[in-house]
């Protein structure tokens, strides 16, 4: 408990990962939050990187987690950009009024 | 050791709480709040752990960034008063006990395989990219990232550039009836379409045609 290995952030990960995706599964009323849980999961995969790079010695993990943190701003961009959109041809982003594909 | 268990149990307790209240809260304010939360607790654990130029990169990015971007969203669209609330719907919950079933079936995988996952100490060796204990952090990662990883680093310049022309042109709008400043019909203008020479009689005066 006292000595803080891998497995405790690992751990940290792991929980983090299933906290957005729960979000992401059962979040019905408002797409923002579930463009947020996309963040919660996109952090959980960089915190396993670090954490990888740092007890491994390695520092390429590092790398890829800049590299994460790129695409996770291009992408939080992009989607706030189609929402933005979205609200502005139908007033609405509740997830449960956006059935127009019928899928 | 003790201090940094404190301190590691500490930022995971908050970093998981606020993960919960990003999720749950029904103000879409408060979740864009408690995500800031959850991003500032991990990058102190990167910190503590040694990576403090991803820490700070996360403070500047997430926070500085993203969040305040999430935040401007949330305030243009005027959806911070709609109730959010968890276990949505009555009539649509039949998709409830199937996400949380699957997702603690995730949870369980992602622990089975760290229980029982022990990484080789040839595994390490087998890369070239070792931490060099002598430099700082963002010395480290700097010789890598401008030598190695050149062509990625460009990419992912790239990738910015595309997000962010792909943003502007999703959103932008041309209004019709906005009276608008048109620089190429003023430069083109020319003298005779706007001014005209007449001859005036005397005692008969001009007919202006209006």
């Amino acid at each position: 408990m006292i000595d803080i290995g891998l497995g405790h952030y690992l751990t940290l990960a792991a929980i983090i990962f299933t906290i957005g995706i729960v979000g992401l599964f059962l979040n019905r009323k408002n797409i923002i939050v579930i463009l947020m849980s996309i963040e919660l999961i996109l952090l959980a995969v960089n915190i396993n990187l670090v954490s990888f790079s740092i007890f491994l010695n390695d520092i390429s993990g590092q790398i890829f987690t800049l590299f994460i943190l790129t695409v996770a701003a291009a992408e939080a961009a992009i989607g706030l950009a189609i929402i933005v959109v979205y609200y502005r041809n139908s007033s609405t982003i509740d997830v449960e009024k956006i059935d127009s594909l019928k899928g | 050791m003790l201090a940094h268990a404190i301190f590691f149990y500490l930022f995971a307790l908050i970093a998981i709480v606020s993960a919960v209240m990003v999720t749950v809260s029904k103000n879409t304010v408060h979740s864009v709040f408690f995500l800031i939360l959850d991003f500032i607790s991990i990058s102190c654990l990167f910190i503590m752990i040694g990576a403090e130029f991803l820490g700070m990169i996360m403070l500047i990015v997430y926070v500085g960034a993203v969040a305040v971007l999430f935040l401007f969203v949330v305030m243009m669209l005027n959806v911070a008063q709609q109730k959010n609330q968890w276990f949505a719907a009555k009539e649509s919950s039949k998709h409830i006990p199937i996400g949380l079933i699957v997702s603690v079936i995730i949870f369980f995988e992602l622990i089975i395989v760290i229980g029982g996952w022990k990484y080789k100490p040839d595994v390490v060796s087998a890369m070239s990219l070792n931490i060099d204990n002598n430099i700082s952090n963002t010395h480290s990662i700097g010789y890598v990232l401008y030598t190695d990883y050149i062509h990625v680093f460009q990419l992912s310049g790239m990738i910015l550039l595309v997000a962010m022309i792909g943003a502007i042109v999703l959103t932008f709008r041309q209004r019709s009836g906005v009276k608008r400043q048109s620089y190429f019909s003023q430069i083109s203008r020319e003298r005779s379409d706007s001014v005209e020479l007449i001859e005036v009689e005397s005692n008969k005066g001009v007919k202006v045609d209006d």
